[in-house]
């Protein structure tokens, strides 16, 4: 805890930590300091001088050091000559400031009306209009009147493309380096800039893609005018005329909270999402989205939804009611005898996911999670990293070890936070950076912040964090391991930091990994973490890379990866139930002679198969909840109507429960969740009225007062709960035993990698981002592709696991020499792990 | 003064002194050997403190105090700020052409003051020839053994790097200097931390003038006391007057600082063209308030203290000279259409504020403006005044302010004369 100072604000005396700028101390008592340039997040510049106020600090005699005083015993105060910038100054002990006096107010003015000498006032056709700064402080500081004529004002490209995504308006633009602070400091990725000087001073993008970054939408978020804006939401809509709906957003493990801004559109002839924004979570995605989250919402809005149930008859599909498809349903279940094989997809909700595991454990059935590629959830719920965690705050008492993962890829805002912490680059008052070990068998864009970088072989992933536990634990009691750290003086270095730590924090993925493997990595982590005293402990534990943003919940609702192939799990099964499932689409078979039930948003290659298709509401238009990889429990709501008769997930297994008499018929998603509560191990205590609960977040942002602008940040819906873990309930985790994974060998090893932009079947209905979503490709060692005789850009056939794949290819120095890295979901079956291959090179 | 110390040419009456063997010749570099071979840091330290040199570039900080401020870390750096962008100053220039070792000698004694083993001289753009000239100087001195490792089989070692900047006035700011040399925009720093803690790639940095430089040979060679001799108290040592506008024999003249306006136009200077009345002077380019041409001020001696004293500042001493002919408005307008081109952007104020006034003059220049555009244009330039992020926000309002104070009938005679000249806007 750092030091309290003590200073008086006009009237206020404020008590703040040392180091916290007069803005926020101001801001603490509700004393709105104007600001363009300033932001919490953000190192201050003091550019914009609209925060200017008077500063005095106390006089003191030049020999005792003691304050003086005057005739009144109060003390002398050097009041500083030149008004001060609030946002650049730190509190000072004694410290006086004064933010309403005539000279304060007349300032404020003054840099109003600069700043709106070269600002269009287009107001009433600007996105921003409505939740804008600038139009705010205009109204409670400027003057009504205008000296600058307007004839003479600069008139400016309207239309600047940033990219496709993002466009600048260089009319409203008014300099304040928000967006390139934010690009520069919190993304480290600078690829827009400033060019030219003066009023010609303007907004630029180095990069190829134009604004060629996973973060781009956020800076039209904080850009405190309309000179930035999404194409998304472009001319989409005014603030005031939309529903804010809170959400969750379903694309990856870290569950970034967010609002679904909707209003009713007269061309599409109902409510529709005008844009998805950030809603403040400090210790999830504080007020920050990337672009996935942001633009690939459009699947849910997507034409080729399902909204009738549909039923096989005589070759034949044809649309039934649910009256009479649920029966049909029950009754083929119930005539199944218990040989019923359950697949529920990883990013259905709780709710779904218990009611599902519900009715198909009461069959006497059994489930599957699909696709269930990673192991750990069951560690996750031992040794799982602490409640209250915030990865961006960790400090120099923590090692922070990310293995497997290509943590940009698969969640970007950890990367995000995991870089604040390793580089606490921004504003924060800790500026001592936790210590990361980035280990993987290639370079991923986390290397950059890295104390240690530590490669190792694909297949060594076990080995190489057992070696750490081996360094740490000394005699090595136990402990098999190919790699010696002792003589390794890398790991060496990286067993001393671990044991010299306060707080260890391993975040695992499952990169090269299939769920064996993967199961194996997080044990062999789990161990370590034991091993080293990291457990049960804000700032310790287990953080997994979930491929999909449920997979911890549906671990914990009993719904675990098969660790065998769908053929193997699905044979002998007389009724195959599926659940935003797809494996016939990714290559896998169901038994010719089941009878296939599948609820879904769209006709996938396995509805296309099914005998009964029901359809499923879209997340966006029921509520439920997801667990995040931090075991947080968040709630999401309903932000549009049903669409046809689409059945929330939970609500079909339900009722197909009360139609076989295997249980009660809870009347809602809150019902289910008591359910979930009183039969979950971990859950009880979680209900839907206390995952609405909020508390005070620092920094204030959003709300009625715009003052950093927005509508959308503030957060009154609810921060979540995490699940307790084993080791925060007091049980003394024990390690367990680690059987390595065995690799294959061959002329090249296939390795599927993750990338954020994949061509997956939600970004594929998100047209916005289709320029963003590479063409299938391999990439291959620079070494390998001189000796196959491939370049960069040639086409190749990829012969693996009896299929063909005809891509481009890439050459780079990033995977290791014998490994080809094969994108997830970018064409064709899903590679369902690591796997040998031959490679040929297709004349062109 | 019988001598001239930084441009020695005048005295020697031969270019020759730009050349190595001519410099060595006359004892060049013996005060550089001196403090490698003889002192340490913190000596030479004191004895520029005890010299009361203050830097020429404009703020008139004393250099010694400068020096000594340096935060104990390593690598530390020293930068000779050869800008040189004040509009109406030449000095710089010509003691890099004509003297260029004595400043060179500055910048290395000044590196081992500083303990710095890596000096730049950055340099404005429009140096590019002087630059290549200079390198070819600093390669001699490699060769002489002065640069390079363990100087003189001491301990120290020095580097000499040119940097040219791509002609920014704000560039010559010290810590948007820095930005540039970085490869960054030009654009200032916020003030603290200063350069002398965070300066160059966030490491314990001096910036030093060219000119300023140029001096601490001298005084090392011949001591404080010797120094302290010339010019007056509080401002000592020589100093070149960058004399332009209106004068029958413009130039540099190097002078002791104490010298007055008078002495400096009249005496040596032999008065004003044609013989027309002195109106006005601008004693410090562009960047502070112009002074009326009475006795008062004429007789003001030409130092840092006296200047201000009658409302204006020495500054880097670029005096231009405006005779009866000429319309402050349209000096002022002049002025303003400098500070609007090279306004940096990064504030508020000064980036709308120089292009408001800019138009604004326009406007008056061209006959266009009614009875009220005078006064907007105080309060436009009053308005930016005090709230910049850096100095050069409030220069751009010296001008316009003392000139609508001392010569308000310039501006308003345009408005009682209906349209004048029509005066083109710049871009």
């Amino acid at each position: 805890m750092a030091d309290q100072v003590t200073l008086k604000i006009d009237g206020d005396v404020v008590s703040v930590p040392a180091g916290t700028l007069i803005v926020d101390a101001a801001k603490s008592v509700s004393n709105d300091i104007p600001v363009f340039c300033y932001h919490p997040k953000l190192d201050p510049v003091g550019m914009c001088r609209m925060c200017l106020v008077e500063v005095g600090t106390p006089l003191r005699d030049r020999e005792s050091g003691e304050p003086e005083l005057d005739e009144h015993g109060d003390q002398k105060i050097n009041w500083m000559p030149k008004l001060q910038t609030a946002c650049t100054v730190p509190v000072s002990a004694g410290m006086r400031v004064r933010t309403a006096t005539q000279q304060v107010t007349r300032a404020r003015k003054d840099v109003v009306e600069f700043l709106l000498t070269s600002h269009p006032l287009d107001c009433p056709v600007c996105d921003k209009g409505g939740e804008c700064p600038l139009q705010n402080l205009t109204m409670s500081h400027g003057s009504g009147e205008s000296r600058y004529l307007f004839d003479e004002k600069i008139q400016l490209q309207k239309r600047v493309p940033l990219g496709e995504l993002i466009f600048l308006d260089r009319e409203r633009c008014i300099q304040c380096a928000r967006c390139t602070r934010f690009q520069d400091e919190l993304v480290g990725e600078p690829v827009i800039g400033f060019d030219k000087r003066g009023r010609a001073l303007q907004i630029v993008t180095f990069s190829e893609p134009g604004f060629d970054s996973h973060f781009s939408g956020n800076t039209t978020d904080i850009c405190p005018v309309g000179a930035l804006t999404t194409a998304d939401f472009r001319f989409g809509a005014r603030p005031w005329e939309m529903q804010h709906t809170p959400s969750i957003c379903p694309h990856c493990t870290v569950g970034c909270n967010t609002h679904l801004n909707t209003r009713r559109s007269g061309m599409v002839g109902g409510t529709v999402i005008k844009r998805v924004m950030p809603r403040q979570n400090e210790k999830v995605n504080e007020i920050w989205l990337c672009d996935k989250g942001r633009f690939g919402h459009h699947f849910a809005g997507s034409s080729d939804r399902l909204t009738v149930p549909l039923v096989r008859k005589d070759g034949r599909t044809i649309e039934q009611s649910w009256e009479h498809v649920l029966p049909l349903v029950a009754a083929k279940l119930a005539a199944a005898d218990g040989e019923v094989a359950g697949i529920a997809g990883e990013r259905l909700s709780n709710e779904d996911l218990f009611c599902f595991q519900t009715l198909v454990e009461g069959l006497g059935g059994r489930t599957m999670q699909w696709p269930g590629r990673m192991g750990g959830g069951d560690l996750v719920q031992q040794v799982g990293v602490g409640a209250g965690t915030d990865l961006a705050q960790l400090g120099a008492e923590t090692v922070i070890l990310v293995v497997a993962s290509d943590l940009a890829e698969e969640a970007p805002l950890w990367w995000f936070k995991v870089r604040q912490a390793a580089t606490k680059a921004g504003a924060t008052l800790n500026k001592h950076p936790a210590s990361l070990v980035v280990a993987n068998a290639r370079d991923t864009k986390l290397d950059r912040y890295a104390n240690h970088i530590v490669r190792y072989s694909y297949g060594d992933e076990v080995q190489t964090v057992q070696a750490l536990t081996h360094a740490i634990s000394g005699d090595g009691a136990g402990i098999e391991t190919g790699i010696d750290a002792q003589h390794n003086p890398l790991l060496s270095e990286v067993a001393r930091a671990i044991e010299a730590a306060e707080n260890m924090i391993i975040i695992y993925g499952s990169e090269g990994l299939d769920f064996s493997g993967s199961g194996a990595l997080a044990q062999a982590c789990a161990n370590l973490l034991i091993a080293s005293g990291h457990v049960g402990g804000v700032g310790n534990g287990l953080l997994p890379v979930w491929p999909s943003n449920n997979t911890q919940g549906a671990w914990d609702m009993g719904v675990r990866p098969a660790g065998m192939s769908v053929s193997e799990f699905t044979s002998g099964a007389k009724v195959v139930l599926l659940a935003g499932a797809d494996p016939v689409g990714d290559g896998e078979s169901l038994p010719e002679d089941a009878f296939v039930v599948i609820s879904e948003l769209f006709k996938t290659d396995t509805a296309s198969r099914a005998d009964v298709v029901l359809p499923a509401q879209a997340f966006v238009e029921r509520e439920g909840s997801y667990t995040s990889g931090d075991r947080r429990v968040q709630r999401f709501y309903p932000a549009l109507p049903a669409l046809g008769d689409a059945m929330p997930d939970w609500n079909i297994f339900v009722r197909l429960t009360a139609l076989l008499g295997l249980g009660t018929v809870p009347a809602g998603a809150g019902a289910v969740m008591r359910q979930i509560a009183a039969d979950v191990p971990r859950y009880d205590g979680i209900s839907y009225e206390r995952l609405a609960d909020v508390e005070e977040q620092w920094p204030h942002v959003g709300g009625r007062d715009s003052y950093y602008g927005g509508t959308a940040f503030e957060n009154s819906a609810g921060l979540g709960l995490q699940t307790p873990t084993l080791a925060e309930m007091g049980h003394q985790v024990q390690p367990g035993n680690v059987e390595p994974p065995s690799v294959e060998s061959g002329e090249f090893l296939v390795v599927p990698i993750t990338l954020l932009y994949d061509r997956g079947s939600m970004l594929l209905r998100s047209k916005i981002m289709h320029q963003r979503l590479p063409e299938p490709y391999i990439e291959l060692n620079v070494v390998d592709a001189e000796r196959a005789g491939v370049g960069a850009g040639d086409r190749v056939a990829l012969r693996v696991n009896g299929h063909d794949w005809e891509m481009a290819t890439r050459v780079s120095t990033s995977p290791p020499e014998g490994v080809i890295l094969f994108p997830r979901s970018l064409a064709g079956p899903l590679l369902p792990r690591t796997m040998v291959a031959s490679l040929r090179k297709l004349e062109s | 003064m019988s001598e001239f110390l930084l441009l020695r040419h005048r005295n020697i009456g031969e270019e020759g002194i730009a050349e190595l063997d001519e410099y060595l010749r006359l004892g060049g570099f013996q005060a550089f050997r001196k403090v490698v071979t003889q002192m340490s840091p913190q000596q030479v330290i004191d004895l520029v403190k005890a010299s009361g040199l203050r830097g020429r570039g404009g703020a008139g900080f004393p250099t010694g105090i400068k020096w000594s401020f340096l935060s104990d870390r390593f690598p530390r750096y020293v930068v000779a700020n050869s800008d040189e962008s004040e509009p109406g100053t030449f000095k710089d220039r010509e003691i890099m052409e004509r003297n260029p070792f004595q400043f060179l000698e500055g910048l290395m004694i000044c590196a081992y003051a500083s303990q710095a083993h890596v000096a730049y001289n950055y340099c404005r753009g429009e140096f590019w020839q002087l630059v290549d000239e200079l390198q070819s100087k600093v390669i001699q001195l490699h060769d002489h053994g002065m640069l390079g490792d363990r100087i003189f089989g001491s301990e120290f070692s020095l580097q000499i790097h040119h940097h040219l900047g791509a002609g920014a006035y704000i560039c010559g700011e010290e810590s948007a200097l820095l930005e540039s040399i970085e490869g960054k925009l030009g654009q200032p720093r916020l003030k603290p931390p200063f350069p002398a803690d965070r300066g160059l790639y966030q490491q314990p940095t001096v910036v030093n003038n060219t000119e300023t430089l140029a001096n601490v040979p001298l005084i090392i060679e011949r001591g404080a006391e010797w120094y302290r001799s010339i010019g007056v108290e509080k401002s000592c040592g020589p100093k070149i007057m960058c004399l332009s506008g209106h004068a029958k024999n413009p130039g540099n003249y190097e002078v002791p600082l104490g010298t007055t306006f008078r002495e400096l136009i009249f005496d040596l200077a032999d008065g004003i063209t044609g013989d027309k009345r002195l109106k006005a002077i601008l004693p410090s380019g562009a960047s502070a308030p112009i002074l009326p041409a009475t006795d008062v001020v004429l007789d003001t001696p030409l130092t840092y203290e006296d200047v201000s004293l009658v409302g204006s500042q020495l500054g880097s001493a670029s005096i231009i000279l405006l005779d009866e002919t000429v319309d402050v408005s349209w000096a002022a307008m002049k002025t303003t259409r400098f500070f609007k081109h090279e306004s940096c952007g990064k504030c508020t104020p000064c980036r709308e504020g120089t292009y408001w006034m800019d138009r604004l003059l326009h406007r008056i220049n061209n006959g266009q403006g009614d009875h009220e555009d005078a006064n907007l244009l105080g309060e436009v330039a009053k308005q930016i005044t005090g709230k910049c992020l850096c100095p050069l926000g409030d220069f751009s309002t010296s001008a316009v302010i003392s000139g609508l104070e001392l010569f308000h009938d310039d501006f308003t005679q345009h408005v009682r004369n209906g349209n004048g000249s029509t005066v083109e806007l710049s871009e």
